[in-house]
């Protein structure tokens, strides 16, 4: 997450907007992006409402055995469609964001507009 | 004899080697989160195994000085010690790296490349609501990305 934050510029002159979601309530998430300097959108989910849509429950992983989400990216282009997916097999290996670049890029040349 | 049994024993070298190879196995236990902050030693832990080897290395020779040279070297009681919280250590440092994060659900049902992306409606860290639509309405593209939050 420090790596998007880090790349967020280079993201960000592309048209890639950067979204993180978790269990997380709000006031945790604007204290945790005041602390590590993060000033892309944190969305929280307290249910796993959504995370349970995208099928990324982690059942009792959580503190006090609660449900979170396993790590996953998507690449969403404007149309609302996924363009690119990674789902990690290892919970400390997590998409890079030249991956997602990479993937935009790709799209980008697929669709010329 | 107690004299000179007690004169022996301050003549004996500190055993470096133990108390050196331990200090390794602990920076390769407790080292991960700064090693983490880099690609290539957060995917795989090549930092923290190459600190265990070495301070395994070291634990070992010190081991063999003491036991070997009991006259020269200290380390009979401690050396032991030092080696099973070093091999405790390894073991649970193994155990949280190649089998605890490898248990991830599968999420045969996430939504694949080509699909649209379920519609949602969250909270953002002011409290504002925003939606995919918003979101994607808004830029070119939007990386999602879904992580286990902090508590």
């Amino acid at each position: 997450m420090r790596s998007f934050q880090q790349t967020l510029p280079e993201l960000e002159s592309r048209g890639i907007q950067v979204v993180a979601i978790s269990v997380d309530a709000p006031d945790i998430n604007r204290r945790q992006r005041q602390k590590l300097g993060y000033i892309y959108t944190f969305l929280s989910d307290p249910k796993a409402e959504v995370i349970r849509r995208y099928d990324l429950l982690h059942r009792s992983a959580g503190p006090k055995g609660t449900d979170i989400a396993r790590p996953a990216e998507f690449l969403i282009d404007s149309s609302g469609t996924i363009r690119w997916v990674n789902l990690t097999e290892n919970i400390a290996i997590r998409a890079r964001p030249e991956q997602v670049l990479e993937a935009f890029e790709r799209g980008e040349q697929a669709t010329p507009q | 004899m107690l004299i000179a049994s007690m004169s022996a024993g301050a003549k004996k070298s500190w055993n470096w080697s133990l108390w050196i190879g331990f200090l390794f196995a602990l920076t390769g236990f407790f080292s991960y989160t700064f090693f983490a902050q880099f690609p290539i030693t957060r995917d795989f832990p090549w930092a923290n195994l190459l600190l265990f080897a070495t301070g395994g290395i070291l634990l070992v020779l010190g081991l063999f000085r003491a036991f070997g040279k009991p006259r020269v070297y200290r380390g009979k009681i401690l050396g032991p010690i030092l080696a099973i919280l070093g091999i405790f250590m390894f073991g649970f440092f193994s155990y949280v790296f190649f089998y605890v994060l490898w248990q991830v659900p599968p999420s045969t049902g996430a939504p694949r490349v080509g699909q649209k992306a379920p519609e949602f409606t969250l909270s953002d860290q002011d409290g504002k609501d925003v939606s995919l639509r918003d979101l994607t309405s808004r830029s070119k593209a939007v990386a999602l990305i879904f992580y286990r939050g902090f508590w």
